[in-house]
């Protein structure tokens, strides 16, 4: 059955797009049939991120607003071929999406894929609350630092408020996971720590994924990391979180990039 | 014993900032006005100098409601017409007028009986029944007519079994709001009883809402940005560093808020 994910956070900058990108690529690559969508809608930057931005002809709010048929925006990556893209309009804002079109596209989602990843803007406006609208689950994006602990925070009440399921009285999934972490900077007081980050949002780990500058030559180059240095310890660890995602049960670790010298068990069991 | 559902969150989300600003702006109100107050019981005291002043009143009105907009919700009103000259259905335009700003007048003081019309609440001296009996049947028909909120926020406690997020307001205007869980920064717990929160208070604890100033707050561990009973609060800055992170009450002597540790 097909499963709506919400990729979210509140603050800008702390990674979501880079987690759509990484998770929807190692979901991919484990046979998964998946498609990323890009709900930021005129700040798009999904396609550049996953080397598509040369192919986008339909976008989104084409789909949403019936000029072009869903099969024409979907772009399918050159890589991995279960992997699929529904890129944002970059000359549109966010009004342009409706509420009954979003709802028909991700009907229209749900019957070809197995995993719909929403790549959610910034903020807790309309571009937000519309992609969390249908999902089934939600990982919320956090560094470790207050203000963004402190929006996701926020998100999660919203998630628990907002989306079709809660207004249903269902439960929604919701999964931590850490990005930009720093070991040694965590150690020397300057970051906030793994288990205050959890403490305080009170939600499972998805998984922690180290500060690395493979991150940013990857997005650079317009491979997920996940595929451009899958040795990299930021690829290991999407790659563990995407199997968490899917329901496996792993130990949640930090990974470094040399092995085993942080490879500290925080004996913490995941989602 | 309530348990707070997904749907019911949704709808405090929405009520959101606004109304926690209105109360403390209320609470403010409360206690001013509670010093020249001759009717404990009855909230509202509207009075008025003179003819022309009523369209002066009418106007100071509007700007307190629009200051505070759920000030005169839920509370009866004595319209004092001792120091005017209005004809009966001046009287009646007037009530109509307070009426629209949904002011509930229970009685009229300062006036005779025989210059209101048949359908204008009761005349009052001092607050009481200017004809025996007339006050209570009124009071009695308030009680009989269908409530405005769901009959479960009327009274009792309020439980909330998940932790308090961000920029969610949890309300309970009938007594106390119990959490089992954490309150987050930028979180409010309003109650107009006691506040219990089994978990880190991190945000803001609001007891004694509608005025009680025997409500108390508890938590587990305190790092609350703002403790306020009856409308007397302490900031962060104002409580001792001895009492953060641990778990502490926080209760009205007279005009001061005290705070003790638990363990």
């Amino acid at each position: 059955m097909a499963k709506v994910v919400v990729v979210t956070s509140g603050k800008g900058g702390v990674g979501k797009t880079t987690t759509t990108a990484g998770l929807g690529t190692a979901l991919a690559q484990s046979g998964q049939n998946v498609v990323v969508v890009d709900f930021d809608v005129g700040l798009r930057n999904l396609d550049l991120v996953l080397g598509a931005e040369r192919r986008v002809v339909f976008d989104f709010i084409n789909v949403v607003q019936g000029v072009a048929k869903l099969q024409q925006a979907l772009i399918r990556d050159k890589r991995l071929e279960t992997l699929h893209l529904l890129p944002a309009s970059q000359t549109r804002d966010k009004d342009a999406l409706t509420d009954d079109g979003v709802a028909r596209v991700i009907g229209e989602l749900r019957s070809r894929f197995d995993w719909i990843l929403c790549d959610s803007p910034a903020g807790i406006e309309r571009g937000a609350t519309l992609a969390m609208r249908h999902a089934d689950a939600a990982v919320i994006v956090t560094n470790p630092e207050v203000s963004s602990v402190r929006d996701s925070d926020r998100i999660i009440g919203l998630l628990d408020a907002k989306t079709e399921r809660a207004e249903r009285g269902e439960k929604i999934d919701k999964h931590i996971l850490i990005t930009r972490f720093d070991p040694n900077r965590a150690a020397r007081g300057e970051m906030l720590n793994i288990s205050d980050v959890l403490e305080i949002l009170s939600l499972p780990l998805l998984g922690i994924i180290p500060e690395s500058e493979e991150v940013l030559r990857a997005s650079n180059l317009g491979t997920p990391v996940v595929l451009n240095n899958p040795a990299s310890a930021a690829a290991r660890a999407y790659l563990e979180a995407a199997r968490r995602l899917m329901g496996e049960e792993l130990n949640v670790t930090v990974p470094s990039e040399k092995r085993g010298l942080f490879n500290k068990l925080f004996g913490r069991r995941a989602a | 014993m309530k348990h707070l559902k997904h749907s019911q969150i949704a709808h405090l989300d929405r009520a959101l900032d606004s109304r926690a600003r209105e109360l403390r702006q209320e609470i403010r109100d409360l206690l001013l006005q509670s010093d020249h107050e001759h009717h404990r019981d009855l909230a509202g005291m509207v009075s008025d100098e003179g003819d022309e002043s009523v369209a002066n009143m009418l106007a100071d009105l509007d700007a307190a409601i629009d200051r505070s907009s759920g000030f005169f919700v839920g509370r009866p009103a004595v319209l004092d017409l001792g120091n005017t000259a209005l004809s009966q259905s001046a009287i009646a335009l007037l009530i109509q007028e307070l009426e629209a700003r949904h002011i509930r007048i229970m009685g009229i003081e300062g006036a005779e009986a025989a210059n209101l019309g048949p359908g204008l609440p009761p005349v009052l001296v001092s607050g009481r029944p200017a004809s025996g009996g007339e006050l209570a049947r009124v009071a009695q028909e308030a009680q009989d007519k269908p409530a405005s909120k769901p009959a479960e926020q009327q009274s009792g406690s309020l439980v909330v079994d998940t932790p308090v997020r961000s920029g969610q307001t949890i309300y309970n205007s009938a007594g106390d709001v119990v959490v089992v869980g954490s309150v987050a920064w930028g979180a409010e717990v309003v109650a107009s009883g006691s506040v219990h929160i089994y978990g880190v208070l991190r945000g803001r604890a609001l007891a004694g809402a509608t005025g009680n100033t025997k409500a108390r707050i508890f938590c587990r561990k305190l790092e609350a940005e703002l403790l306020a009973i009856a409308g007397y609060y302490r900031t962060v800055d104002d409580i001792e560093s001895n009492l953060r992170n641990r778990p502490v009450q926080a209760w009205l002597d007279g005009n001061a808020m005290l705070i003790a540790a638990l363990d």
